[in-house]
């Protein structure tokens, strides 16, 4: 059965349903609902739910239960998130699994609370101190949410490394029908590095000071080929009418959705668009973009920044096609009907050179 | 075909639920939809409004930036939200509490004194659901008798004991609205 939910609650109820039994969170807006909602329902899902003093205790919080065994997840919003960085490069370094929520707004600093795309290089980076990564789920939809919050826990298990799910503030605001009847009983994580107190086995540590450089050296290694084998194995994305596309735009989260709108308004004009909306923005769908590129030209970015993940769209393509960009920072929601009138200037204007 | 309503009013007078009652019919009759509140900074006393977005196929921006409809429960959203209106579009204004003399000219205008009528209940607060009564009757976005049959359902189990006082509010704002 399908019931109207926000972004935030639905969040919650899918972390629930995926094994998750502790939240740690520390209010922000657009994600309030989320630790609202997780202060209701953990108690009674039998997990824990701790309102922290800060940000930062909440991401160390999720430490602990992450050292102990425990499917655990955090939320913030941009401000927010930049105070978990450290914790983040912990659990990256102590290869411990987490699922780390960002509701962006606009910034830098304290911004305001209105929906925006300007953390994608603080998520894809790694955004904390040291060599590593963190996986990145961006989905579009409210129902997407949910489907991609138990995907967040198993790769968070699998690679034993931090996932970051990046949506934004519409998206955490607003509310679609959902659906949680897919979201199965998580399978069981053979985690033979928790600490649950050493009785009849030897002692474990879990830690991230290595000062024999030779040792930090060899991690460093290790945790650079585990990132190797998640950029060759978790590329997820979705592309919509590129089949004979002669401009791709290249969108994700919400601005694919508004970017899928004006793809619709702008093949009513016989202008051959399509859209390219990578899930995972690390690992980031390069190998799909470099396809795409044996047959089309022009590749159109579309941000709700000043333009981030198009650094990605042109490391992917290393010179070839023509990359632009259209973006709007702040906060500001664009609509589709603009997004098809930047295209189809651009479309006209690019076939005029041709002609001439 | 895509239809974008804005609910607007004071902070109190039932705006966001009106939107979600209406948001939460259409996705039980199988529709897409989307609800998105505002949530930006407000004084209290101030305006309150949300979004819905109703439509046979997948839904870009739960924004809308040329509504069809707008529903405008006292004087400072009816100032702000009339000139977003589409040109053609229907603005269903609180009389009990809206001047609408500096309406513009290119728009409908459908008048309801809600406090009014809310009064013949006995309950004022009732006053946004003979709004959504009469909205619905004008702008034919979800069945009426749909809404009335699933009304249970919509307003969830906490509101078991005012689905009567609730279903009336509604019929009243409905048959207020002539053919």
């Amino acid at each position: 059965m399908k019931r109207l939910m926000s972004g935030n609650a639905a969040l919650g109820e899918a972390a629930i349903l995926s094994g998750c039994t502790c939240y740690f969170g520390y209010p922000i807006t657009p994600q309030n609902e989320l630790t609202e909602y997780m202060a209701k329902r953990m108690p009674e899902s039998g997990g824990v739910f701790i309102q922290s003093e800060s940000e930062i205790a909440a991401i160390n919080m999720v430490l602990g239960a992450s050292v102990a065994g425990a499917r655990a997840m955090t939320s913030s919003s941009s401000p927010g998130m930049s105070l978990k960085q450290e914790g983040i490069s912990y659990l990256a370094a102590d290869e411990l699994p987490a699922v780390i929520v960002n509701m962006v707004r606009g910034g830098p600093g304290m911004g305001n609370i209105s929906p925006a795309q300007s953390d994608y290089l603080q998520a894809t980076r790694g955004g904390g101190h040291g060599d590593y990564r963190t996986i990145v789920l961006a989905p579009s939809s409210v129902q997407e949410l949910v489907d991609i919050v138990p995907l967040a826990f198993d790769l968070a298990d699998a690679y034993r490394n931090p996932v970051i799910i990046l949506g934004d503030g519409m998206l955490g605001q607003m509310m679609e029908p959902v659906d949680f009847s897919d979201i199965k009983k998580p399978k069981d994580y053979p985690k033979d590095y928790i600490l649950t107190g050493a009785e009849n086995r030897p002692s474990r540590m879990v830690r991230s000071l290595l000062f024999d450089t030779k040792e930090e050296e060899e991690h460093n290694w290790k945790l650079y080929r585990k990132f190797q084998r998640i950029e060759a194995n978790e590329v997820r994305c979705e592309t919509f009418m590129t089949d004979d596309a002669e401009i791709v735009v290249v969108a994700y989260g919400i601005a694919a959705r508004i970017a899928k709108g004006a793809i619709k308004r702008l093949r009513q004009e016989n202008i051959k668009a399509g859209l390219l909306r990578p899930i995972t923005l690390w690992p980031f769908p390069s190998k799909n973009i470099v396809e795409l590129a044996r047959y089309v030209n022009d590749f159109f970015v579309f941000e709700m920044s000043t333009g981030q993940m198009i650094e990605d769209v042109k490391l992917a393509l290393s010179g070839r096609g023509h990359v632009n960009f259209y973006g709007r920072p702040g906060g500001v929601i664009p609509t589709p009907i603009e997004l098809a009138r930047i295209v189809s200037r651009h479309y006209y204007q690019t076939q005029k050179v041709k002609r001439q | 075909m895509l239809i974008k309503t804005v609910f607007s009013g004071f902070g109190g007078q039932g705006v966001l639920s009106m939107g979600f009652t209406m948001a939460n019919a259409a996705m039980l009759e199988g529709r897409y939809v989307t609800y998105l509140p505002s949530y930006g900074v407000e004084v209290r006393g101030g305006t309150a409004n949300c979004t819905v977005v109703v439509s046979d196929e997948e839904i870009a921006s739960p924004v809308a930036s040329e509504p069809e409809f707008v529903v405008a429960m006292n004087q400072p959203s009816f100032v702000r939200f009339q000139s977003i209106l589409q040109s053609g579009g229907l603005l269903c204004v609180n009389s009990s509490l809206v001047n609408t003399s500096s309406a513009r000219g290119d728009i409908e205008i459908l008048a309801v004194p809600t406090s009014e009528l809310a009064e013949k209940l006995g309950q004022i607060k009732v006053a946004n659901m003979v709004m959504l009564g009469a909205f619905i009757k004008a702008s034919n976005i979800v069945s009426f008798d749909f809404l009335v049959e699933h009304l249970a359902e919509i307003l969830g189990e906490g509101k078991s004991k005012l689905i009567k006082l609730n279903r009336d509010a509604l019929e009243l704002g409905y048959n207020f609205i002539k053919e």
